[in-house]
């Protein structure tokens, strides 16, 4: 008895001698990577400075003119400017906004797959329909361009030959949808990918549930409204707050690569715009005051998304 | 389901709406590949829809011998592998000593790292960052920024604490430091989701596009993604490239395996899409146990 209470003590002993050894050896070991972090998420921020300068490239910060809030009111204050800034939130999001509402497609994506009773039919549909997840946008263009080109473009050609139209259309640069190619190739890209969520939510409802239903006389179409759908309204909905987070960041590299002179107007989103203006007239001050602006907006929208999150399901998402 | 039941309206429907939609997604992928082995020159008149016309495979044998896409082949190739195993070293390292109580400062610097995942500080000042780093036209800027991922940190950290702690603290007793607990204990045992952050490391490697378009102006450094998006951009200076090949090529070849506008871009596209589709089969059921604990964590 007295020496296994000795044994312990002493193996306690052991582990508080390690623990107080490790302490600095395993924040060591970690340094390294916190110092990346800083360096590529954390020092960035001092860049902030540039949307209160004159900053040209090539001439050092210190010899260029402090303009205060200058880059902050020209949004606002110059009339032409104002238009660019409404013209260009109306992009984002109109955007955004389609993204929401055809989020509900994954989950009815779900169910319906879910119903598929030949399992050699359910894999290839998914295993097919998750792939466009994992290419990037810009070989998602080339197949863009591919399918759609005015000449020689598989789409002009089909519907030619069917005789539906008599001269080719030019898809890629039309102006008037945009909106709608944007999210059409979004929904391309990510249903399947999407609905693999909802896919597991389905997968563990208790099966039981369903015995019951049919035990109480409920067809197919019953037990999908009463146990399937309320099985996956709380994953929708963790994930629909998620996106409004993200309201006001619809990514750069889609836009970028469908961009072109002709859809410009309706597709420069908020990212795009600030890509186009730094980069493209570097104009620097400028793009970095309307990156904080966005980056201020966000971290808004997210703790907004936050607080509906605590307060829907009592459960915070950051 | 335990009855057999028939195959009703609704299963008709359903069939054919999911069999339309796959179709869609499967068929652009087919397309492409069909005008890569076809006639170029029927293919150039987009006269090649459902299947191959004048089968050929010169369009493969002679990619190569455009300037620079040897090398972009290279550059995409290295930073996949280089990168993806440093940033699943990273997040296993990290995510283990994260588990660790005893670590100095360990709450604090957790969400030191977590917090960066909600903001960011916006594309000028990033960039201005970079070129300050002397990361322009650097190799490394296509490995350093995503060693550390915070996402992957959560799932690596949330399965280790999975894990019997029991295994750790048996073999700190037997005199193992905490690098052999991670490598010989912690690693074999967390193979599933290191695997898992591993194919998502490479295919964001893989399709990472914009860091060579932001940073890089030396075309020894240029990535596949972003030769295709030039060549998708720059039909002109594809023909340049195109005459280029030819002349390399020698004879006055016939029409249809000269190389097109079309067939270059479409050659490199499926250059570029082919090693997803070679490791495609392999991952796919890994990512699916691999995002259910992230959604664990939300």
């Amino acid at each position: 008895m007295s020496a296994s209470l000795t044994k312990t003590a002493d193996s306690a002993l052991t582990r508080k001698r390690f623990q107080i050894k490790d302490k600095y050896t395993l924040f060591l070991m970690a340094l390294p990577f916190l110092v990346l972090v800083f360096l590529f998420s954390y020092l960035p921020l001092y860049g902030w400075i540039y949307a209160f300068y004159d900053y040209q490239p090539g001439i050092p910060l210190a010899n260029t003119d402090f303009v205060g809030l200058q880059w902050f009111t020209a949004m606002v204050s110059d009339q032409v400017q104002r238009a660019e800034m409404f013209r260009v939130l109306r992009n984002t999001f109109a955007i955004s906004s389609l993204g929401i509402v055809t989020s509900i497609l994954p989950v009815i994506f779900a169910i319906l797959l879910t119903e598929v009773r030949n399992s050699k039919f359910k894999r290839i549909v998914q295993t097919l329909t998750t792939l466009p997840n994992f290419i990037s946008w810009v070989l998602v263009y080339s197949f863009a361009f591919m399918l759609f080109s005015v000449n020689n473009g598989f789409f002009n050609h089909l519907l030619m030959s069917l005789g539906w139209i008599s001269s080719p259309t030019n898809i890629l640069a039309d102006d008037n949808h945009v909106w709608l190619a944007m999210t059409l190739w979004g929904v391309w890209k990510g249903l399947g990918w999407g609905a693999i969520m909802y896919i597991a939510a389905i997968t563990s409802i208790d099966s039981e549930l369903y015995e019951a239903a049919r035990v109480d006389g409920a067809n197919r179409f019953r037990q999908i409204w009463h146990v399937t759908v309320p099985g996956i309204i709380p994953t929708y909905f963790v994930l629909l707050i998620l996106s409004i987070a993200n309201f006001i960041n619809n990514g750069l590299e889609q836009f970028f690569v469908f961009a072109n002179a002709m859809n410009m107007n309706h597709i420069e989103v908020l990212d795009l715009y600030v890509y186009n203006i730094g980069m493209g007239n570097s104009n620097f001050g400028f793009a970095t005051a309307v990156s904080i602006m966005k980056s201020i907006v966000s971290l808004f929208l997210l703790f907004a998304a936050n607080g509906l999150s605590k307060l829907i399901r009592g459960q915070s998402i950051i | 389901m335990a009855t057999r039941q028939r195959f009703t309206l609704f299963d008709a429907l359903n069939y054919t709406l999911l069999g339309l939609f796959t179709l869609a997604c499967f068929f652009p992928f087919y397309y492409l590949f069909i005008n890569t082995i076809s006639n170029n020159d029927i293919s150039s008149k987009g006269l090649v829809m459902f299947w191959p016309k004048g089968f050929q495979l010169s369009n493969y044998e002679n990619i190569f011998q455009i300037p620079g896409l040897g090398m972009a082949a290279l550059v995409s190739f290295g930073r996949t592998v280089i990168g993806t195993a440093l940033t699943v070293a990273a997040s296993g390292l990290l995510g283990f000593l994260f588990t660790k109580n005893q670590m100095l400062g360990r709450r604090l610097w957790y969400r030191f790292i977590i917090v960066t995942m909600y903001f960011n500080a916006g594309l000028i000042p990033w960039y201005l960052t970079m070129r300050n780093l002397g990361l322009t036209n650097n190799f490394l800027a296509y490995i350093l920024p995503g060693i550390v991922s915070p996402f992957f940190i959560i799932l690596v950290k949330t399965y280790v604490e999975s894990t019997p702690i029991a295994l750790q603290e048996s073999a700190q007793i037997d005199g193992a430091g905490n690098l052999t607990i991670f490598w010989k204990i912690v690693m074999p045992l967390i193979t599933p989701i290191l695997a898992t952050i591993a194919i998502f490391s490479a295919v964001g490697q893989w399709n990472q596009f914009q860091d060579t378009l932001f940073l890089v102006t030396n075309p020894k450094l240029f990535t596949l993604q972003f030769i295709l998006y030039r060549y998708l951009n720059e039909a002109l200076s594809v023909a340049e490239l195109m005459k280029q090949a030819m002349s390399g090529g020698g004879s006055v070849a016939n029409l249809a395996l000269q190389p097109t506008p079309t067939s270059i871009q479409s050659t490199v596209s499926m250059i570029v899409v082919i090693p997803t589709l070679l490791v495609y089969p392999f991952f796919q059921r890994y990512f699916v146990k691999g995002l259910m604990i992230g959604a664990v964590k939300g």
